[in-house]
């Protein structure tokens, strides 16, 4: 039997499908809701300084008829008051005792305050607390959110407040509008977080309105920065989730945000680390029911692949995290097309031709034109297969014999430095490799 | 028959028969399925009989979690497979897609549906729903169409012992029998038979109730029994016959195409299908597409009054079928075989049908196939006590399908009088839960 149950640091859920800090999450009502329709856990919309709203508060970008590949927004934290979110969280709590309700908080930098509400928070029956370093808008200006984020003494700082008065666990929510992640993820560990989330949203503008000039969406003709969400930002979650999964100095329990829509998505962030995962866009989208197909689906692969649990899936890809040091020079792949499979579109003909090697030539076939591989000036780069339309029509297929093997990081030992183009040019003409 | 059409070649007869609706490709299924827009509370799933959650099935394609799929689909309805090839989806689910209303192409439901189904029957039908334990009551079925295979796989997920029985060899009904091989294959229906015995289902084949096993028998073995004898019997077209050889019976001759078996099927040259209903249709298409030179259909009204489909009527013209419209057959013309068919022209007169004086006209022909309409066996029927009956159909509460005999529920076309396999599925679903519901309180009386 496979069982689906986490523990993302301290905090458990019968699932790891939580819904993240976000609208879907501002009420006790919609929270039940969404339990009822399977979620494992939720992170209460942020509770803390007063807000006020502006309208047109979300914009998308659709890409060719998919309807909202990203979402922008600048809705702020929680509007409703923090007795009411309190309130609600000991009602919600009571009622789905097994589920993880996570209190997100983000009040003004003074530990008193700080004291406060943690200590509320506790009364009120949270199973943890998720401390929001991340919103890029509205509260950043007023030295919350992301402005946190940012400063990595501050990170520690404002971590170490809660921590000292808490008897939950602590995550921290990180902002991924920054250069090295791993920087406030340390300084969250120092200030004693028993876990790191990630990542928030992403300065975005979505876009210029080409007769009025506007940003789009236009609050009555003003627009301007938002924090971008949705499927197009998961690669760059996935790898801030690895960074964060790797670094040796941090090694805490991860939450990860960032994109995910269904399963599969969920299921590379917790092959990357995580223990929870965090859903927004994508209920926000569809409705809370996507949880059904997310709960079946990784059920379903687990049985498949023959895990009962998390626990032995959690990482599993992270070895395979690599640098470019330490991939073999010496690898040699090259495209190959099916000429069965192919339709003559020729993309990966121009994509070639234009912008990649020109090692695709269209041969005339009878009537047609064939695009073929020469194979032996392919580089092997990859962009025919991916502009290519039908599965499977273009394959990479290993070529070297699997015996010989050298990294850049071998080769900067193995040859003088600073390393010469002669030295270089040698060495890849022993191995057969031409520059043209 | 006078003049029997030659055998086509075996390549020929598989052109021919090939199917109509061939399954997507994974890469065209997944693109469709990526197309829906996944509707909530969806006008699709209202729209089906059985209301599948159709968007969330689709949904489940999309993540690759086709086993979910599956069991979205069948948790709505046992006969899915046959229904995704089957079912007329242009007045159904698919006539019901907010792509219509888009002025877009609706989703490819039907294709969708079969994908996972094939997917399903492939992987050997896993298990997809845990079932109740045993909870020591029989139910019996009378015949295994697809209302009484719904009915006992429901049934058997509930903890009951279930036994159908069918007169036929092969179960599965007409899905197994009726539907036309362009659109379906029997190996299809036979796999659905077999994902239901694999639920615990047993089917007892050969068996007509009313004569191998008695009623009174039958109430013995059983705490409560379904009825989902469909419509076998042939109606009368009231012209005789007697002795003139080449005039079928348009489900016997179906039965034969259905089976693939080509060179048992004789076809004439020249057929003459009497009625114009969907199974008129099937006929007149099927004996065309078995290698008859001309086929005509013979109907009493005009166009507007068909009940065939457009879609039905549409492939037929596309064969090359003819149609007599206002045309009454009257009189068989052949000494030992069929040579012609008698009609005559009718017309309205005030609101009422009524032959044409003297407006008989013959049509040569070598083969007449009667489609004019199925009913229940009421000789069969009347033998269950309390049973009513009603305009051809057995009377039962519309909720929970049982019959004036509390003991007996009902179900598929012997209730409605012939509509889809999608119909008889969702009653014999319902039903269950009637014949559920009425033992549980019997007993905690
Ligand atoms: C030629 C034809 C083509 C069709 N094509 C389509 C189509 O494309 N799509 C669609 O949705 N629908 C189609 N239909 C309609 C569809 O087949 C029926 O609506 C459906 O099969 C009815 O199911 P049922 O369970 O009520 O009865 P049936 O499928 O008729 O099954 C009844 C079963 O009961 C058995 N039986 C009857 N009496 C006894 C007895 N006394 N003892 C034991 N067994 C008994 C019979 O042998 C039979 O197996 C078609 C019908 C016909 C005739």
């Amino acid at each position: 039997m496979v069982d689906l149950s986490i523990n993302c640091g301290g905090i458990k859920s019968p699932n790891p499908f939580w819904l993240a800090s976000a609208p879907p999450t501002n009420s006790g009502y919609q929270i039940c809701k969404a339990f009822e329709a399977g979620w494992g856990g939720a992170v209460w919309k942020t509770i803390g300084a007063p807000v006020m709203n502006v309208v047109n508060r979300y914009g998308a970008i659709d890409y060719n008829g998919q309807k909202i590949i990203g979402l922008n927004n600048i809705e702020l934290i929680s509007d409703r008051s923090i007795e009411i979110n309190l309130k609600e969280i000991a009602e919600t709590k009571r009622l789905w005792p097994d589920r993880a309700v996570v209190a997100s908080l983000m009040v003004e930098s003074d530990r008193q305050i700080w004291h406060d509400i943690v200590k509320r928070t506790i009364d009120a029956g949270a199973d943890g607390i998720e401390l929001n370093y991340g919103c890029p808008h509205g509260m950043s200006e007023r030295g919350m959110g992301s402005a946190v984020g940012q400063v990595p003494e501050y990170c520690s700082m404002i971590t170490e407040w809660v921590t000292e008065v808490s008897t939950i666990p602590v995550l921290v929510k990180l902002t991924p509008n920054i250069t090295d992640i791993r920087f406030p993820g340390r300084a969250a560990k120092k200030g004693g977080a028993h876990g790191i989330a990630l990542i928030n949203t992403i300065n975005t503008i979505i876009g210029v309105n080409l007769d009025t000039f506007e940003i789009e969406p236009s609050r009555g003709g003003k627009g301007g920065h938002g924090g971008y969400a949705g499927p197009a930002v998961k690669p760059i979650a996935l790898h801030m989730v690895s960074e964060i999964a790797r670094d040796p100095e941090i090694n805490l329990p991860i939450s990860g945000i960032g994109g995910i829509s269904n399963w599969r998505d969920a299921l590379e962030f917790i092959l990357l680390g995580a223990s929870s995962v965090q859903v927004c866009t994508a209920a926000m989208h569809y409705g809370f029911r996507i949880v059904e197909d997310m709960n079946e689906g990784l059920t379903n692969w687990m049985d498949e692949k023959g895990f009962t649990s998390l626990d032995q899936v959690r990482g599993k890809a992270l070895p395979n995290v690599s640098t470019f040091g330490d991939m073999n020079l010496l690898y040699k792949d090259v495209a190959r097309i099916d000429e069965k499979k192919c339709i003559q579109c020729n993309l990966c003909y121009i994509a070639c031709e234009d912008t990649a090697h020109q090692c695709i030539d269209l041969l005339s076939k009878k009537d047609k034109k064939q695009p073929t591989v020469r194979e032996s000036d392919c580089v092997g780069c990859r962009l025919c297969y991916i502009v290519c339309p039908v599965q499977d029509c273009i394959t990479m297929v290993h070529k070297d014999n699997g015996n010989e093997s050298k990294t850049w990081n071998e080769l900067t030992k193995e040859l003088p430095q600073p390393m010469s183009l002669e030295d270089l040019r040698a060495f890849q003409h022993k191995h057969g490799i031409e520059i043209h | 028959m006078n003049n029997i059409a030659p055998k086509l070649s075996a390549k020929e007869y598989e052109k021919n028969f090939s199917e109509l609706k061939p399954a997507l490709t994974p890469i065209a299924a997944m693109a469709e399925a990526n197309r829906c827009l996944y509707c909530f509370d969806s006008s699709c799933m209202t729209a089906c009989p059985t209301h599948i959650d159709i968007s969330t099935f689709i949904k489940k394609i999309t993540s690759g979690n086709m086993k979910g799929s599956a069991k979205t689909i069948l948790s709505s309805n046992w006969i899915a497979l046959t229904c995704a090839k089957a079912c007329p989806v242009d007045v159904l689910c698919e006539g019901a897609c907010v792509y219509n209303d888009k002025g877009e192409k609706p989703i490819q439901i039907g294709k969708l549906q079969r994908h996972v189904m094939d997917w399903y029957v492939e992987k050997g039908m896993p298990a997809l729903i845990t079932p109740a334990q045993k909870n020591g009551k029989s139910v019996g079925i009378i015949g295994a169409g697809p209302s009484g295979l719904a009915c006992g796989a429901e049934l058997s997920l509930m903890g009951y012992d279930v036994t159908i029985y069918d007169a036929n060899k092969k179960p599965g009904g007409l899905d197994t029998h009726g539907i036309a091989p362009y659109k379906m294959k029997q190996q299809d229906s036979l796999n659905e038979v077999k994902m239901i015995q694999k639920l615990g289902v047993k089917i007892k084949s050969n068996v007509l109730v009313g004569k191998d096993l008695s009623i009174e028998e039958l109430e013995e073995m059983h705490d409560a029994i379904f009825i989902g004898t469909g419509l076998p019997k042939p109606t009368d077209l009231m012209i005789s016959e007697k002795g003139i050889k080449g005039v079928y019976d348009a489900l016997e001759f179906v039965k034969d195409v259905t089976a693939r078996k080509w060179k048992n099927v004789n076809v004439g040259k020249r057929v003459a299908v009497i009625g114009a209903g969907n199974t008129a249709i099937d006929a007149a298409t099927e004996a065309k597409r078995l290698g008859a030179d001309e086929v005509y259909m013979i109907y009493r009204r005009g166009r507007e009054q068909m009940s065939a489909y457009d879609f039905e009527f549409e492939l037929a013209k596309s064969d090359g079928i003819k149609f007599y419209f206002h045309s009454q057959p009257k009189r068989i013309i052949g000494k030992n075989k069929v040579e012609a068919l008698e009609c005559i022209k009718m017309r309205i007169v005030n609101g009422k049908l009524k032959p044409i004086p003297k407006s008989e006209f013959k049509i040569p022909v070598d083969m007449i196939i009667k489609a004019v309409g199925q009913n229940i066996d009421e000789s069969f029927l009347l033998k269950i006590p309390k049973l009513k009956l009603k305009d051809g159909t057995v009377i039962v509460n519309q909720k929970t399908y049982q019959t004036k005999n509390p003991k007996y529920f009902a179900g598929g076309d012997c209730i409605n009088g012939g509509k889809e396999v999608v119909n008889a599925a969702y009653d014999g679903k319902q039903a269950a839960h009637g014949i559920d519901q009425w033992i549980f309180a019997k007993n905690t009386k």
